[in-house]
C-alpha cells in the first residue's frame, strides 16, 4: 500500500502568477513525458520484473515520481490560482479555463489529455528497462526546454531539481538493466 | 512558538534529510553491498526519525493511516496542505 506524507519532496516557491509558464509546465503533469506517465509506467511494469532488485527499483522510482507529480502540481496550481482572466487569455489558457477553470487536469502543453498510450508494459524486462531509460532522458530534455522557457527564477530552481532526478533515475535504470541482463545470461548457461 | 524551531525551518530540515534517504535508497537498490552507503542510510534514518518526531509533536502528523499519533485532537486535517505554498 501507499502512505501519504504531508510535505513536498522539494520546496516550491511562487511569488507571482504566471499562467504562460504554467501552460508549459503542465505538460510535466499530464503530458507524454510527464510525471503521471512516469509513475504509472514504472508502477505497472514492476509486476513482471524477474529479479528482486528490479522490483525494488521500479517500486521506489515509481513512488518518487508520484512525489514529483505533486511538485509539478503545486507549481502549476500556484502559478495560475491568482492569475486574472486577462492574463489567462493572453497566455492562451482560455480554452483550458473553459473546461477546468483554475483546477488541475492531466494535459500536455497544448491541452491534449493524458492517455495510457504514452506508456508501455511489455512483459520483457529488457524491453521495459530500455523504455524506462528513454523515458528518463525524454523527461530530462523536457525539463531543459522548460528551463529555457522559464522567466521565473523560483520556478527554474524547482525545474532544475526535477531535471537532476531524471539523470539519477536514468543511471539507476541502467544499472538495473545490467543486473537483469546478467541474471538472464546466468539462466541461459545453467 | 514556545522555543520550538519554526515550522518551516523544521520542515526544510526534514525535506533535506528525507531527500538524502531517497537518494541513498535508490543507490542501495542497485548497490546493496556498499557498506558506507548503508551506514549513511542508517544514520539518516535515525536523524530523520528524530526530526519528524519533533515536528509531529508540535504540528501534528506528517503521515496518515497509523504512522504518527495525534494525542491532542485530530490534527491530520490541519492546514496548510503541501501545495499551499508559504513564502
Amino acid at each position: 500500500m501507499w502512505l501519504y506524507e504531508k510535505k513536498l519532496e522539494y520546496p516550491v516557491r511562487v511569488t507571482r502568477p504566471n499562467p504562460r509558464l504554467a501552460k508549459n509546465i503542465i505538460t510535466q503533469y499530464g503530458g507524454p513525458d510527464g510525471e503521471l506517465a512516469a509513475s504509472l509506467r514504472y508502477l505497472t511494469q514492476r509486476y513482471t520484473m524477474p529479479i528482486a532488485q528490479a522490483k525494488a527499483v521500479l517500486t521506489d522510482i515509481g513512488t518518487e515520481e508520484l512525489a514529483h507529480m505533486e511538485i509539478v502540481a503545486a507549481l502549476v496550481y500556484n502559478l495560475i490560482k491568482d492569475a486574472p482572466l486577462s492574463e489567462i487569455k493572453a497566455a492562451g489558457l482560455d480554452g483550458y479555463y473553459a473546461d477546468h477553470d483554475r483546477a488541475l487536469y492531466f494535459v500536455n502543453a497544448e491541452g491534449a489529455p493524458w492517455t495510457a498510450a504514452y506508456i508501455q508494459s511489455k512483459g520483457d524486462p529488457v524491453t521495459d528497462l530500455h523504455e524506462d531509460m528513454a523515458a528518463e532522458e525524454k523527461a530530462r530534455s523536457t525539463y531543459e526546454y522548460l528551463i529555457n522557457l522559464s522567466d521565473d527564477p523560483d520556478a527554474t530552481d524547482v525545474l532544475r531539481f526535477l531535471r537532476e532526478r531524471e539523470v539519477v533515475h536514468f543511471q539507476r535504470f541502467g544499472e538495473t538493466l545490467q543486473l537483469v541482463q546478467e541474471y538472464l545470461d546466468r539462466r541461459r548457461y545453467y | 512558538m514556545n522555543g520550538a524551531r519554526s515550522r518551516l525551518e523544521l520542515l526544510r530540515r526534514i525535506q533535506a534529510l528525507e531527500f538524502t534517504a531517497i537518494d541513498l535508497n535508490l543507490f542501495l537498490d542497485t548497490h546493496p553491498r556498499e557498506r558506507r552507503a548503508l551506514e549513511d542510510y542508517n544514520r539518516v534514518v535515525r536523524e530523520l526519525a528524530a526530526a519528524k518526531r519533533e515536528y509531529e509533536e508540535a504540528y501534528g502528523p506528517l503521515v496518515n493511516f497509523g504512522h504518527a499519533p495525534s494525542p491532542d485532537g485530530w490534527r491530520w486535517i490541519d492546514e496548510p496542505w503541501p501545495w499551499e505554498v508559504e513564502n
